[in-house]
């Protein structure tokens, strides 16, 4: 054994030092997650806490909106990805970049520009408000605010899944008689599946944490706008325990977003090797 | 009977070939990049020429000048690509079935049952591609494209996925395959070895048909 500091010292200087990051990072990521656990257990009020309005309203809202941009991104982006992974036209770069542009534009720029173009003295905001339609402030907002923050997560996903998917088996398909919509669904989505659900689940993960678009364009209004990131900085001064078992749910789904991921990916993807 | 005139303009690359061919089985032979993949897609249907004609036992699958270009699902030919392209996420059964219509989940089994009986492979309907070696792989492709009576097999490289020990025996499966159940192709090939699957043969060179030879070697 007296060889062990030598080794680690002398002989691999890099393992030490990759041991001490690695234990620091470690540290600076698993603190804060623990700190919120550790709070909620010694709050002892877990039960009660749960069953509060404010908890409650916050997880329905966070529920229907985080599910409806999904929606939302699966219908517009799915489409889409394919247009981009099958073919080449003018502006198709172009198309590319604009689709990324969400993931690193920061979310206080997107609120603002939304409320340009929808809000009620938007570019489009206005007319549909004389229409009788606004949607600044309203649980509809959440969805626009969380799609477009979220969406490119999914369609980035897609569109290399389509990418990647062998196109002699869509020739295959169409020689057999299965027409092109058929070769879609019956080829296409079921090759791309595991990378298709991989860039949902992250999609999905993004909407149900989207903060600051969020209060920008819809506003934190209990019941109607407030999601849970979202009552989790109103409850922060006035209710803790709330704040800290909404904290506390978001971490777990968080876990279980990333373990499912991994183990569905792999699966599927074994599947199909 | 095979009657084919086509052009392709590429980049630096020109595809400009004609034959016909009455022979079950026609090749093409030449050294890849000559053109031979492009001519099996364009009567596939997957590669719109340029201009020209194909047409298939008297029927006109494309004709440039009439604007007559049917798509893959009517032309009814089999496409079996190089590495076979079987559906991965698919078993045996659902590969063979895929393109069956009209008929019920029991006509369907027997049907697949008795084609993979004819190609050797009774009892495999559960398996997956990827379990299986690459001479099974191409008989599940044969299957799939045979089981609709096509007019014709497209059949691009069948050998060069395979081991060279089996590729020889392989071969000799697809000829007695042809004879007993009398389906006809058109083989694309590099390898002259092949050629004595052939009836008529079609030397490609640089994006042209150099010279047919008709009745091979042996």
């Amino acid at each position: 054994m007296p060889d062990i500091p030598q080794r680690l010292l002398g002989a691999r200087p890099g393992r030490a030092l990759a041991l001490v990051a690695a234990a620091a990072f470690v540290a600076f990521v698993g603190l804060p997650v623990l700190a919120i656990f550790v709070r909620v257990v010694a709050s002892g009020s877990l039960g009660a806490t749960l069953t509060r309005p404010i908890v409650l309203e916050a997880l329905r809202l966070s529920a229907i909106t985080s599910l409806s941009a999904l929606a939302l991104a699966l219908l517009i982006g799915t489409p889409l990805a394919y247009l981009l992974a099958r073919h080449r036209f003018r502006g198709h770069e172009l198309l590319d970049s604009l689709i990324e542009l969400p993931m690193v534009l920061p979310p206080a720029v997107a609120g603002i520009g939304l409320l340009m173009a929808f809000g009620r003295r938007g570019l489009v905001g206005e007319p549909l408000d004389a229409l009788g339609i606004s949607i600044g402030f309203t649980t509809a907002a959440v969805v626009l605010a969380e799609a477009f923050v979220a969406a490119p997560f999914y369609v980035r996903a897609a569109r290399s899944a389509f990418f990647e998917v062998d196109r002699e088996l869509e020739t295959v398909s169409r020689t057999l008689g299965v027409s092109d919509w058929g070769t879609f669904w019956r080829v296409t989505v079921p090759v791309a599946f595991p990378s298709l659900l991989g860039g949902a689940v992250m999609c999905w993960a993004r909407a149900l944490g989207e903060f600051g678009a969020t209060i920008m364009f819809a506003g934190s209004f209990p019941g109607r706008t407030q999601t849970m990131p979202l009552a989790i900085y109103a409850a922060l001064e006035s209710d803790l325990d709330a704040a800290l078992v909404l904290s506390a749910i978001l971490t777990i789904t968080s876990f279980i977003v990333l373990v499912l991921l991994r183990a569905s990916v792999r699966r599927l993807g074994g599947a199909y090797g | 009977m095979v009657d084919l005139r086509i052009v392709k303009r590429f980049d630096g690359f020109t595809l400009d070939v004609a034959f016909a061919a009455e022979a079950p089985v026609v090749a093409l032979l030449g050294p890849s990049g000559s053109g031979k993949t492009l001519t099996l897609r364009a009567v596939a249907g997957a590669l719109r020429p340029d201009a020209g004609r194909i047409v298939l036992d008297g029927e006109v699958l494309f004709d440039s000048e009439r604007g007559i270009d049917l798509p893959p699902q009517r032309r009814g030919v089999g496409y079996v690509p190089q590495e076979y392209a079987l559906f991965p996420h698919l078993d045996v059964a659902g590969n063979v079935s895929f393109g069956l219509r009209g008929v019920n989940a029991a006509d369907a089994g027997r049907q697949v049952a008795a084609m993979l009986e004819a190609v050797g492979l009774e009892g495999l309907e559960r398996r997956r591609p990827r379990e299986l070696s690459g001479g099974q792989r191409q008989r599940v492709a044969l299957a799939r494209a045979l089981i609709l009576r096509p007019r014709i097999l497209l059949l691009d490289e069948p050998f060069a996925a395979l081991d060279a020990t089996v590729r020889t025996s392989v071969r000799e499966q697809l000829r007695e395959l042809q004879r007993s159940l009398g389906f006809r192709a058109l083989l694309v090939t590099h390898d002259p070895d092949d050629l004595y699957l052939a009836g008529d043969v079609f030397r490609y060179e640089k994006g042209r048909v150099v010279g047919p030879s008709s009745s091979a070697a042996k």
